[in-house]
C-alpha cells in the first residue's frame, strides 16, 4: 500500500524548472531515502509533498487521496499527518523545550497543561532526553536540539515522519546517536519515514528503498541492493564521491 | 524616464503586497480567540520596555519646547503661556510623532529582526508545517499589542513632556505648580487629545504592518540587516506622510 505517491510532478520558479516529471512511491511503514546533491530540488520536493507548495503539473497522493487540488484548509489537515524534522532543527527559540515539543498539542488540542507536560516528558524519554523541559533551545547542543526536534515531530503520532538532512551540522558521535534513534523509532512506532539527505553513508544505513534526485529529475529508484548493480555513471559517481564524471561541479 | 516609471511601479507593487499582508492580518485578527499570554508578552516587549527611552526623550523635549517658546514669548512679556504652548504642541503633534518614531526604531526594528531570524532558521516553515499560520501566530499579537500600548505610551509621553515644561516654567519664570497645570488643562480640549490618540493608533498600525512585513522578506542573514534598515526607514517615511495627511484632515474636521 502506497502512503505517498507522486505522478509526473513538475515545479518551476519563474523561468527555473526545479522539478521535472518526478515519479515516486513510498510504501506504508518503510523508510525511504531521497538522496541528491545540494540544490537538486530536495527541499522543493518535500514542500510539495507536505502541501506547502503546489506542483505546476502532476498529482500527489497522500494515503490514497489526491491533494493537488485541495484548498488551504484541506491542505492543513493533510499537513497534520506529517511530522517534520527540519535541517536546522527549527526549534522556536522564544519557547521552552516543553512548549516546543508540546507545540502541536498546545495549538491543536484542548489538553490541559499537566497532561501535555506528561506527554512531553514521555516523548523526550523516547529520544533519550530528560530534565530539560524548562530549558531554552540555545542552552542545548546541536545533537540534543536535533533529538528535541524529533520528539516534537513524533509527539502527535503522525502517519509519516520526514527527516530533512537529519545529520547535517552535528558532530560524528551525535550523528551516530541520531541515526540509531531514527532506526529505533522506526522499529518502535512502525511509521512511514522519509529521509532526505546528501549523506550517503547515513542514508544507506537507515533506509530500505532509495530515490536518487539530480537536477530535479529522479535518475534512480529502487531497493538499496539495486544500487550496487546500477550502471548509471551519474549514480556511480555519487556513490564513489568522485569529482570527475558526468556530474560537473556547477551543475545542479 | 523609464527608470522613474520602474521606480513608481516598484512602489505600487510594494504598497500592493503590504496591502495584501494587512488584509491577511485583519482576516486572522477576527478568525479566532486570542491567546492573552502571547499578547501580554508582546505588550511587555513593545510597550513597557520602551518606557525608559520614551520618558527620557519626551521629558527633555518638554524642556526644549518650553525654552524655545519662552524665547519667542519674551517679546510680548507673556512667558506664562509656555504652559499652554508646551501642552498643545506635545499632545497634538510631538508626543505622537516622537513616540512612534522611538517605537519604530526600537520595537519595529526588533520585530523585523526577530521574525527575519525565524524565517532564515526555518522556524516560520516549522509553524506552517504544524498548520499554524505565521501571520496569525507571530504578527497579530504584535499588532494588538501595538494598538493597546501606543495610545497609553503617548499619553505618558505627553505627561512627561508637560512635566519637563513645568520645570522650566517654575525654575526660570516662577510659575507655581497649580497655575501651570491650570493653564495646561485650559488650553487642552478634547479634540486635541482625540487627534493625538487617533494619530498614535495609526502610527502604531504602520509600525506593526511595515516591521512584520519586512520580517518575512529575508532569505539569508545578510538580508535580515537590510530588512531591518528598510523597516525603520519605511516606517519613518510612512509615519511622517500619514501625520501630514491626518494633521491636514483634523484641521478641516475640528475647526
Amino acid at each position: 500500500m502506497e502512503m505517498v505517491k507522486l505522478e509526473n510532478v513538475s515545479k518551476s520558479f519563474g523561468a527555473k524548472k526545479v522539478l521535472h516529471d518526478v515519479n515516486l512511491s513510498i510504501n506504508k511503514g518503510e523508510t525511504f531515502l531521497i538522496i541528491g546533491r545540494s540544490g537538486a530540488g530536495k527541499t522543493v520536493l518535500l514542500k510539495n509533498i507536505i502541501g506547502l507548495l503546489r506542483p505546476d503539473t502532476g498529482h500527489i497522493f497522500i494515503d490514497g487521496k489526491d491533494i493537488t487540488m485541495f484548498n488551504k484548509k484541506e491542505l492543513e489537515k493533510v499537513r497534520l499527518q506529517f511530522g517534520l524534522v527540519f535541517q536546522s532543527s527549527a526549534l522556536f527559540d522564544f519557547l521552552t523545550i516543553e512548549e516546543n515539543v508540546g507545540f502541536f498539542l498546545y495549538q491543536h488540542t484542548a489538553l490541559k497543561r499537566g497532561e501535555i507536560r506528561k506527554r512531553v516528558k514521555d516523548t523526550l524519554a523516547l529520544v533519550g532526553l530528560e530534565g530539560i523541559e524548562d530549558s531554552y533551545p540555545y542552552q542545548l547542543s546541536g545533537g540534543m536540539k536535533k533529538r528535541v526536534a524529533i520528539a516534537r515531530a513524533v509527539i502527535y503520532n503522525p502517519k509519516i515522519i520526514i527527516y530533512d538532512e537529519p545529520t547535517t551540522g552535528i558532530d560524528p558521535i551525535a550523528v551516530d546517536k541520531v541515526v540509531s534513534l531514527i532506526e529505533d523509532l522506526h522499529r518502535r512506532l512502525a511509521i512511514t519515514s522519509l529521509v532526505v539527505t546528501h549523506d550517503l553513508e547515513v542514508g544507506l544505513k537507515i533506509s530500505e528503498r532509495i530515490a536518487f534526485l539530480l537536477g530535479g529529475r529522479i535518475i534512480f529508484q529502487g531497493q538499496k541492493d539495486d544500487l550496487r548493480i546500477t550502471a548509471d555513471p551519474r549514480v556511480l559517481q555519487f556513490l564513489n564521491g568522485s569529482s570527475s564524471g558526468p556530474i560537473k561541479e556547477m551543475e545542479v | 524616464m523609464s527608470t522613474i516609471l520602474q521606480k513608481i511601479e516598484i512602489l505600487f507593487q510594494y504598497i500592493g503586497s503590504v496591502g495584501l499582508f494587512v488584509a491577511d492580518i485583519f482576516f486572522w485578527l477576527f478568525a479566532k480567540k486570542r491567546n492573552i499570554k502571547a499578547i501580554v508578552r508582546e505588550i511587555v516587549l513593545i510597550g513597557i520596555n520602551s518606557l525608559p527611552l520614551v520618558s527620557l526623550i519626551s521629558f527633555f523635549v518638554g524642556i526644549i519646547i518650553a525654552f524655545q517658546t519662552a524665547y519667542q514669548l519674551k517679546q510680548f512679556s507673556s512667558e506664562i503661556y509656555i504652559a499652554s504652548l508646551v501642552a498643545l504642541s506635545l499632545v497634538r503633534e510631538l508626543g505622537p510623532v516622537l513616540g512612534s518614531l522611538i517605537v519604530a526604531a526600537r520595537s519595529g526594528a526588533s520585530i523585523t529582526a526577530g521574525i527575519g531570524s525565524m524565517k532564515i532558521s526555518e522556524q516560520v516553515d516549522a509553524l506552517e508545517a504544524f498548520a499554524v499560520a505565521p501571520v496569525d501566530y507571530l504578527v497579530v499579537p504584535k499588532f494588538i499589542a501595538l494598538l493597546i500600548t501606543m495610545p497609553i505610551l503617548i499619553i505618558y509621553a505627553d505627561f512627561l513632556g508637560i512635566l519637563g515644561g513645568y520645570i522650566v516654567g517654575n525654575a526660570k519664570f516662577g510659575i507655581p505648580f497649580k497655575f501651570y497645570f491650570k493653564l495646561t488643562f485650559d488650553a487642552l480640549k478634547m479634540k486635541d487629545l482625540l487627534s493625538g490618540m487617533i494619530k498614535s493608533i495609526c502610527f502604531g498600525s504602520i509600525i506593526a504592518f511595515v516591521a512584520s512585513y519586512e520580517g518575512f522578506r529575508p532569505f539569508s542573514s545578510t538580508d535580515v540587516s537590510e530588512s531591518v534598515t528598510h523597516a525603520v526607514v519605511r516606517s519613518f517615511i510612512l509615519i511622517i506622510v500619514c501625520d501630514c495627511i491626518l494633521t491636514a484632515l483634523f484641521y478641516f474636521i475640528f475647526v
